[in-house]
């Protein structure tokens, strides 16, 4: 309970502690995921795992965008940003994501002109102050992200903007949830939710969770009561026998979504037919791409790419990590090749990456006290 | 990536109805308002910003837990750093992009 006096409301945490405790059958053992790179991170910092009984295992998600893109698709925006032409311009959390020649900034040493956006239409920005350029900006990201590159498109066509193009590689949460799901080596008892996601797509997405896979989910927000409380919200409706969507979230999260933001996306994008993700491999349906009616700014129609399928290194996991069957501390390349420092994949570069999060708050932690062990 | 970040409506634009003057730790960038189409912030609202979209209105009381889970995650520095490279790092006084 180290962590407990430093957050807000204490007692709110503890009864909600105890409560989970309360819950908890000792004979059972309770695998609940969360969804989203944001939760795991959160899960990890406010050390919540100390706080749950041991019965009850939390299983991360595939909910980080950067971890899930597979290293071909880093390589083929980085083949479209060769031509000297090409500012190649996106988040800053995609900077360090390898790819097979390395990650944007090692090419931006090597004189690629990348460029950092906070924000889509800020490449649009970059587009207008470099006519003579053309503007490439890298789009990433689940639903919470994709409206906005949306109307970022919209902006580009009124404006009639010729030097600007997006390489989309936006992908949706249901479909990965779904893969999960189908996967015949995991058994879950529920899901928290994702948070900001469902601002857009609201809850009604879930709903084929509980009436047909028969497991409970529970949109989630992000401070350490918000978790705990989504947690004690599953295991009511475990001990129940219940299996419904709820929303812990509801100061943030409207039932039934973002209309505004669900309408762009509609306009620019249609779904892939298919998407390869890191671990869970092809997965239908599950990525947006650009529709013909903005083809013009749409930068898989206006370059050539190679479209190579590249695997990670042979010896790191990223795959079985993503996937929940191992653990971040499995992988053999994990806390000695593979560090924040100097990353192989892309779970150890993003903050939601769950390897990033492991080894920033558990692995210290645990050398630290293998430390004072052998010095003893 | 997925950062959330709370934000005060200072000024509105009558010839731009979708951006927005926000102010977040005393930083002022634009942001644009049109997913919040449906349900348009007025000066003085608070909103929650993902990468220079409004996403939805909040309370004040949630804009300044949202602030604390923010440094309490450790993010509030790269909050800072995303807010204040909106519109290129470019300080507010730069006429709307039209």
């Amino acid at each position: 309970m180290r962590f407990v006096d430093e957050f807000r409301e204490p007692e709110l945490i503890n009864k909600a502690a105890d409560e989970i405790r309360r819950l908890a059958v000792p004979s059972r053992h309770y695998r609940l995921m969360e969804v989203c790179g944001g939760h795991t991170h959160a899960i990890y910092r406010f050390g919540l795992k100390d706080i749950l009984p041991e019965n009850i295992e939390l299983i991360h998600g595939p909910g980080c965008p950067v971890c899930v893109l597979p290293m071909g698709r880093i390589d083929d925006g980085l083949t479209m940003a060769q031509d000297p032409d090409v500012i190649f311009a996106a988040f800053g959390d995609m900077m360090r994501v390898p790819g097979t020649q390395g990650s944007p900034l090692e090419h931006k040493a090597r004189g690629m002109d990348v460029r950092i956006v906070y924000s889509p239409s800020d490449a649009i920005k970059l587009a207008q102050a470099n006519p003579d350029r053309h503007v490439m900006f890298f789009a990433i990201g689940f639903e919470t992200t994709a409206p906005s590159t949306a109307l970022t498109l919209m902006r580009a066509k009124s404006l009639g903007l010729g030097n600007f193009s997006i390489f989309c590689n936006h992908v949706t949460i249901i479909p990965a949830i779904r893969a999960i799901l189908d996967s015949p080596d995991m058994r879950l008892d529920g899901f928290v939710g994702p948070g900001h996601v469902s601002t857009v797509i609201g809850c009604r997405p879930y709903e084929w969770i509980a009436a047909n896979e028969k497991k409970p989910i529970v949109v989630s927000g992000f401070e350490p009561l918000d978790i705990l409380q989504s947690i004690v919200m599953l295991l009511r409706q475990l001990k129940n026998g219940k299996a419904r969507v709820e929303n812990q979230y509801k100061r943030v999260v409207p039932w039934e979504g973002n209309r505004a933001a669900l309408a762009a996306m509609a306009e620019v994008f249609q779904l892939r037919p298919y998407f390869e993700w890191r671990g869970l491999g092809f997965i239908s349906q599950s990525a947006l791409r650009i529709r013909d009616t903005y083809a013009e700014w749409d930068a898989e129609q206006r370059f050539n790419i190679p479209g190579l399928r590249v695997t990670d290194p042979k010896a790191a996991q990223c795959g079985e990590v993503l996937k929940g069957v191992l653990k971040p501390a499995q992988c053999k390349l994990f806390g000695a090749e593979c560090t924040p420092e100097h990353p192989i994949g892309a779970l150890m570069v993003s903050s939601e990456g769950c390897c990033a999060a492991f080894y920033n708050y558990e692995h210290r932690k645990t050398a630290v006290v293998t430390n004072i062990n052998a010095s003893a | 990536m997925c950062l959330a970040i709370p934000g005060k409506i200072v000024e509105l634009f009558p010839e731009e109805r979708n951006l927005a003057l926000v102010e977040v730790a005393g930083v002022r960038r634009r942001v644009d308002l049109g997913l919040l189409e449906e349900d348009r912030p007025v000066k003085g609202d608070w909103v929650l910003i993902h990468v220079g979209f409004a996403m939805s209105k909040i309370s004040e009381q949630d804009a300044l837990d949202q602030m604390n889970t923010l440094a309490m995650l450790g993010e509030a520095e790269a909050a800072l750093q995303e807010i204040r490279g909106y519109g290129l790092g470019q300080e507010d006084g730069d006429p709307p992009v039209s």
